[in-house]
């Protein structure tokens, strides 16, 4: 069976919630994050809607007790508060002799402060501040929220469009089954910007409405923001700790759609081999699956591509599913992260939250998602599903967690 | 290690500043300049990509794909099991293309093109779509670590037992507007310095480069194979406690050999006055190996370790360091283990450890 990776800790910020308590009241209560623009400066605010963290900078600093607000762009920010909120759970600190790691995700790290850089920099090349564009990297992120956790063992950054945290989740993972690490903190966290706002505008793929995922009527995404992070630990570790173990980390896989670099193929081809391997590591069967959290973006293409992947797989007895992303808009490169801390939740509290703003089934399909919540039910096993650019298509299968 | 653990590089493709598209000949003829900003040579991609997917390509995809496919055909494997690339900042051409019309004209009036190819795992997406490759395809963002942490990741599935091949790479480009901030930043000479004159001139700075470095790394030997893979750590320096020489001798130690051991010493330094101190005290430690560089002949990049690791695997193969790399000479003494340490500005430190097949 070779060691198991549990998972012990999650943090989680996001539009419909700052941490893992107001997210499940609003997953419970039905409560969208998506509205009107607020915080966000943009020409496009009052015509599309976003799915933002309610929170200005200066609050986010404020909550983690930090100071200057000039070495951190939005996106460390966010994950700064998520990680902590993980590894406050899962007890892990500074200091403590097990080789600690540490695997963010995002898709355009600093970009939200090279935005402000750029403007006078284009006028004149020896203009703009220098201190707004220093944290334009990916890796920027990553490196200020081990610092802020004391975390001096591997770090890493892993960006593969929209399916990055659940392949940091899944890197996290190897590195423990590797015996390279005893313990990781994986996740991601992206915060919104100009540059995805409008390069998903450009692609006529986004809802004015906010997104209906799996609705006939779908007209695109919508844009969020936050972060997620899981403590994962060997379950041998965890034990003899004596760690409250939230889930286990039973299966993962990633897989290529190798068919166009944005739209998916229509059978979703990389979807159902991500979803095969996946489930292949758990050692379960599709009829084991109790839940399916679907990366569902609400766009013509994913949800149909999507949709037949998982009715050619799961046959006749499709379990239920939803897409989350109608409560957390698409949060990116923090999306898989995110959505699995929402599946750990569905584990926990034995609930299966909807799919807002359905009506309408869409007309190639059979299946259709719970747009009610389903509470009491025996949830032991959800897949969830992040896919992105690139064809780039993770699934992740977090389990209720039983003693061997 | 046991037989079942080794990992073989058994192809290289590199599109770089030096003439080093062609594994027949090795830095034989050098490209000298007198610059602080190396740019590639470029091939002719028309060789590599057809022209109607050629023309929508940015320019660091070109590289990524023809680099790959000269890889690919270098060891004779048609389709990897996994694509695993790093790269620090990505396709920047396209990512300030956007950035600078969304500003510009406002928000307005944009054109899908450049945003899409900006994503950084554009090179690792484009390789799979071009071979129909439906494997593992992942892409590091991490600075000076992102091409080791794709090692590493390529490693980790070459001994997880579902994997037999993977196509690993590092790949940056440089861009005006990038060379601008860094200059600014201080990274590079103020002046135009020579390439053989980058590590006798002792200043700030050293000078900008760029590339794409691919590998076939396997669980199985061939007649073409350059070397074993043996391992990889990356480090930091946040934990004072540890000196260098003691982090080397706890890396080399899981490999079950001694420092003295180490043949050839193949080192990412410079030519930064304050970036050297790691380099001394690395060589000083050990004394009885040869060193050579590679920077002064890529450029600095954050990916630059992946030239290095294509040079470490050629000199294995050629039994020689090649004139132009030489640092200190190792005399008649036989190659068979190289060790190659690279750090980016002090943050990001690595060891790689390579052995005679």
């Amino acid at each position: 069976m070779g060691n198991r990776v549990v998972i012990t800790g999650y943090g989680i910020i996001s539009s419909i919630g700052m941490n893992a308590d107001e997210v499940l009241h609003s997953l419970m209560d039905g409560i969208s994050g998506i509205g009107e623009i607020t915080k966000f400066e943009t020409i496009h605010k009052g015509k599309l809607p976003l799915a933002e963290v309610k929170r200005s900078n200066e609050e986010l600093l404020e909550l983690c007790c930090l100071k200057s607000k000039k070495k951190y762009s939005r996106t460390t920010l966010l994950g700064i508060v998520a990680a902590r909120q993980a590894t406050e759970m899962a007890g892990v600190k500074p200091g403590q002799s097990y080789r600690t790691g540490l695997v963010s995700a995002n898709t355009v790290g600093g970009m939200d402060r090279t935005e402000d850089f750029y403007p006078l920099f284009l006028e004149n090349l020896a203009k703009g501040k220098l201190s707004e564009v220093i944290n334009h990297d990916c890796g920027d992120s990553t490196e200020k929220i081990a610092e802020y956790l004391g975390i001096c063992d591997l770090t890493t950054t892993i960006s593969t469009a929209c399916s990055s945290s659940a392949n940091s989740i899944m890197f996290g993972s190897e590195l423990i089954k590797a015996g390279m690490l005893d313990r990781v903190i994986a996740g991601g966290t992206d915060a919104v910007t100009r540059f995805t706002l409008n390069g998903f505008n450009t692609l006529m793929i986004l809802d004015k409405e906010g997104c209906c995922p799996f609705d006939e009527n779908r007209a695109g995404l919508t844009i969020g923001e936050g972060s997620a992070f899981l403590v994962l630990e060997s379950e041998e570790l965890a034990l003899k700790e004596g760690k409250k173990i939230v889930g286990l980390l039973s299966g993962y896989g990633n897989a290529n759609d190798a068919y166009h670099q944005t739209a998916s193929s229509p059978e979703g081809i990389g979807a159902g081999l991500a979803m095969a391997k996946a489930m292949e590591m758990s050692g379960i069967v599709p009829g084991n699956i109790n839940y399916i959290n679907v990366h569902g973006t609400g766009t013509q293409n994913n949800d149909l591509s999507e949709g037949m992947a998982v009715q050619k797989l799961f046959g006749e007895y499709v379990p239920p599913f939803s897409s989350t992303k109608s409560y957390t808009g698409h949060t990116l490169g923090a999306a898989g992260a995110i959505e699995a801390v929402i599946s750990l939740l569905s584990i926990q509290h034995n609930c299966i939250f909807p799919n807002l703003r359905w009506t309408t089934p869409m007309k190639e399909l059979y299946i259709r998602p719970v747009t009610t919540l389903l509470k009491d039910i025996m949830v032991e096993h959800v897949l969830s599903n992040s896919f992105g650019f690139g064809g780039n298509n993770s699934s992740l299968v977090l389990s209720k967690y039983n003693p061997r | 290690m046991t037989a079942v653990n080794v990992i073989y590089i058994n192809g290289l493709g590199n599109v770089s500043p030096q003439k080093t598209t062609d594994n027949n000949h090795f830095l034989d003829e050098v490209n000298r300049t007198q610059s602080n900003r190396l740019a590639c040579i470029e091939p002719n991609y028309r060789d590599f990509i057809s022209p109607d997917i050629l023309r929508r390509m940015g320019r660091l995809i070109k590289m990524g794909v023809a680099s790959s496919r000269i890889c690919l055909a270098d060891s004779g494997c048609g389709m990897p099991d996994a694509i695993i690339t790093g790269t620090g900042l990505g396709c920047l051409e396209d990512t300030e293309k956007f950035l600078t019309t969304l500003i510009r004209n406002k928000e307005e009036l944009l054109t899908p093109t450049s945003f899409i190819q900006s994503t950084h795992n554009t090179v690792s997406a484009q390789i799979a779509l071009l071979l129909r490759c439906h494997n593992y395809n992942y892409t590091y963002v991490h600075r000076g670590w992102s091409f080791e942490s794709a090692l590493l990741d390529s490693v980790i599935q070459l001994r997880n037992g579902r994997t037999s091949t993977v196509l690993t790479g590092g790949m940056d480009e440089l861009t005006n507007g990038s060379f601008e901030i860094t200059s600014r930043l201080g990274h590079w000479r103020r002046k135009p310095v020579d390439t053989f004159e980058l590590f006798t001139s002792t200043s700030r700075g050293s000078i900008a480069g760029e590339g794409s470095a691919f590998f076939l790394l396997s669980t199985t030997a061939s007649h073409g194979t350059y070397a074993a893979l043996t391992d990889i750590l990356t480090f930091n320096r946040k934990d004072s406690v540890k000196s260098l020489p003691s982090i080397l001798s706890g890396f080399l130690n899981r490999s079950g050999i001694m420092p003295e051991e180490i043949d050839l010493a193949v080192c990412g330094m410079n030519g930064d006055s304050t970036s050297a101190k790691p380099y001394k005290e690395l060589t000083d430690s050990v004394k009885n190996a040869g060193i050579a560089a590679w920077k002064h002949l890529s450029g600095e990049y954050m990916t630059s370790s992946a030239f290095g690791l294509w040079m470490a695997s050629m000199i294995m193969k050629h039994g020689q360091v090649p004139e132009a790399a030489v640092v200190r000479n190792c005399g008649d003494r036989p190659i068979n283990t190289i060790l190659l340490y690279n750090h980016y500005l002090d943050l990001n430190h690595s060891f790689i450890l390579i052995r005679k097949p």
